[in-house]
């Protein structure tokens, strides 16, 4: 059914006078940290979409790692639309099972991602190991926490972060191995995704540095209070850009193209903008932009495209199999 | 009620129940098995032998068969004890400890992991004071004994570390010896004892030539089921195992990892490569078993 034949039967059902408008039902699927998020821009895009079509859209949300959720999607689990951590888990759902199109971060502004955020390192209270910055991590007697790059879409933002980070100041991707083989030895727990990091750090109170999720991080802060898990600021890190996609295939067998196109989109809007900033995603618009300035740290963002030749690039040389990943553990 | 005059088998039925015996078996057992080894058929052999021997892969198959031994080994011996006194004393409480037996088999894995996690942790109950306990022991046995890892294999922590995989698989494993051990202890006449201690044994010699030769085949089956379950265990461990490459990853987590990267041909290669080495152990135990019966009839 189109757009407009939509609307149409809105406004036929409205003359009717009639409150029967049509339900629609969309599944996101979406990664760990964005629970919150997406709770609240469900009920914003829901009074939206009443307003405009008449029709009452639920959004059932699911979440996990981002690897596991990307994989679920391509064994068949029936999503709308994908929220994923990162682009190459997006496009996973290209490469293995054709859902999608091959250009579909093109589909939408700012690479498909309407919201960014970055890493940073969450510390405990005191700061008592004097953590400043990237190269802090190697110093012997320090414990990193950081899950594991291969299950876990945030931790890759980590590992590429600590890697551009040596590679600066080093001046060659040889040094910049060395640097990261020598973090990854002050690494105590490799859970398999980024909740299970956070619990490890915070519940089990194992490590001194904790590489989190900006949003994540403030989250602790807001739960557990400042004092206790101060946030430090690395002199740079990685411009973070988790992207989302319409999943075609499934939206065309279900016949909910336009609503699930439309979802996406409304996360451009002023009002689901201001709601990214409010739960500690950086905006991409000004004026939530200018909003939220405050809250956030300074930090100096570099972007995977124009450091790393972007996801497919970086994959292939770090995290696949053989990659420099694997190589600092081989002995 | 003969059916046919071709029926030789006393017991009539006999065609329709092993029938549904295969087919149940098969579509059950089978099926999902024989999907694995065609998905891992697609695999060239040196690409099957690339993803089953990287040195990752090697350090887990020795970390997992390793552990999940020591932790089979460790419920078998404690296994007997519990089932022993299950069976053989009565106590206030007694149907309460039975029960507490099956728990393991109830309680969802991550569960299990979660709270062992908890109380290992260096913060938690008993973490708290036996993880500096055996951090300074394993530091006085590399001291005491150079020239083994002693470190590497035995680990400096309880959780996140190998002590906290030991830790976990013995939970899961415990109601399986003792599940198998205790109608064997039931059908065990205390009259056997008596005769024993009559024609002149001593309490030893009573537990370690009469007793313990009736038990072992029992006591190996629970051994093998305990082994088995410790092998494919994923949910409790990787909580509580702190999953270092090349040091506390256990092969299942190195499936999942291979899933993750979207690389189901070598998942299901490792996969493979773990069904057929336990398949030729189980039937190593059992045929341990046959002989151990055939041998040490009383």
């Amino acid at each position: 059914m189109t757009f407009k034949s939509l609307l149409s039967a809105a406004l036929v059902l409205a003359v009717a006078g009639s409150a029967a408008a049509k339900n629609i039902e969309l599944l996101n699927v979406s990664y760990d940290p964005t629970r919150e998020f997406y709770v609240d821009y469900n009920a914003a895009f829901a009074r939206h979409w009443k307003a405009k079509s008449g029709d009452t859209v639920v959004v059932k949300q699911s979440h996990g790692g981002s690897g596991r959720q990307a994989r679920s999607v391509i064994d068949g689990l029936q999503a709308d639309v994908v929220t994923l951590a990162l682009a190459g888990d997006v496009d996973a759902l290209h490469d293995v099972a054709k859902l999608i199109p091959a250009d579909w971060n093109k589909r939408l502004p700012q690479n498909s991602a309407p919201y960014t955020s970055t890493i940073v390192f969450v510390v405990r209270e005191g700061n008592p190991k004097g953590i400043r910055d990237w190269d802090d991590l190697v110093k012997p007697g320090v414990t990193v926490i950081t899950p594991n790059p291969k299950t876990s879409g945030g931790a890759q933002w980590n590992y590429l972060a600590a890697w551009e980070f040596a590679r600066r100041k080093y001046g060659s991707d040889e040094k910049a191995k060395e640097f990261v083989k020598a973090l990854y030895k002050n690494v105590a727990v490799l859970d398999s995704g980024a909740r299970g990091s956070t619990t490890t750090f915070v519940q089990r109170g194992i490590g001194d540095v904790f590489l989190s999720w900006e949003n994540e991080a403030f989250l602790a802060q807001k739960e557990f209070g400042k004092a206790k898990f101060p946030i430090v600021a690395p002199s740079v890190s990685i411009l973070a850009e988790p992207s989302v996609s319409v999943v075609d295939k499934v939206v065309k067998k279900k016949g909910t193209e336009a609503v699930a196109k439309a979802y996406l989109e409304y996360l451009y809007s002023d009002e689901a903008q201001d709601l990214a900033g409010k739960h500690f995603y950086r905006p991409r618009s000004a004026a939530a932009a200018a909003k939220y300035r405050g809250q956030f740290l300074k930090i100096e963002l570099f972007t995977i495209d124009e450091k790393f030749g972007g996801w497919a690039n970086a994959k292939k040389v770090h995290f696949a199999d053989g990659g420099t990943f694997d190589q600092i553990y081989a002995r | 009620m003969p059916s046919s005059r071709s029926s030789r088998s006393v017991l009539p039925g006999f065609g329709l129940s092993l029938g549904f015996t295969l087919a149940y078996l098969g579509l059950i057992v089978l099926l999902p098995l024989a999907a694995a080894f065609i998905k891992t058929a697609g695999m060239s052999w040196s690409d099957f032998v690339a993803a089953t021997t990287s040195p990752r892969v090697l350090a887990s198959y020795r970390l997992s068969f390793g552990a999940s031994f020591a932790a089979a080994a460790v419920n078998a011996t404690f296994g007997l004890v519990v089932a022993w006194v299950l069976v053989r004393y009565s106590f206030p409480g007694k149907k309460i400890v039975d029960a507490l037996v099956d728990l393991p088999f109830a309680l969802p894995t991550a569960v299990a992991g979660i709270a062992l996690t908890a109380i290992y942790a260096k913060n938690g109950w008993v973490g708290s004071w036996l993880d500096p306990f055996w951090a300074s022991a394993v530091g006085r046995l590399d001291a005491a004994l150079p020239g083994v890892a002693w470190k590497e294999w035995l680990g400096v922590k309880i959780a996140f570390d190998r002590p906290g995989i030991f830790i976990a698989l013995t939970f899961i494993g415990l109601p399986f010896v003792v599940r198998t051990l205790q109608p064997v202890i039931e059908e065990l006449e205390p009259e056997l004892e008596e005769a024993a201690a009559t024609l002149g044994a001593n309490r030893w010699q009573t537990v370690t030539r009469v007793l313990l030769p009736e038990l072992f085949p029992a006591l190996l089956t629970g051994f093998a089921m305990a082994f088995a379950r410790a092998l494919g265990e994923y949910g409790s461990v990787v909580f509580i195992a702190g999953n270092q490459p090349l040091h506390s990853e256990i092969t299942p987590l190195l499936i999942i990892t291979k899933l993750e990267q979207y690389d189901y041909r070598g998942a299901t290669a490792i996969a493979v490569v773990m069904l057929v080495t336990s398949f030729v152990l189980l039937l190593l135990i059992n045929l341990l078993q046959k002989w151990s019966r055939r041998y040490h009839r009383v």
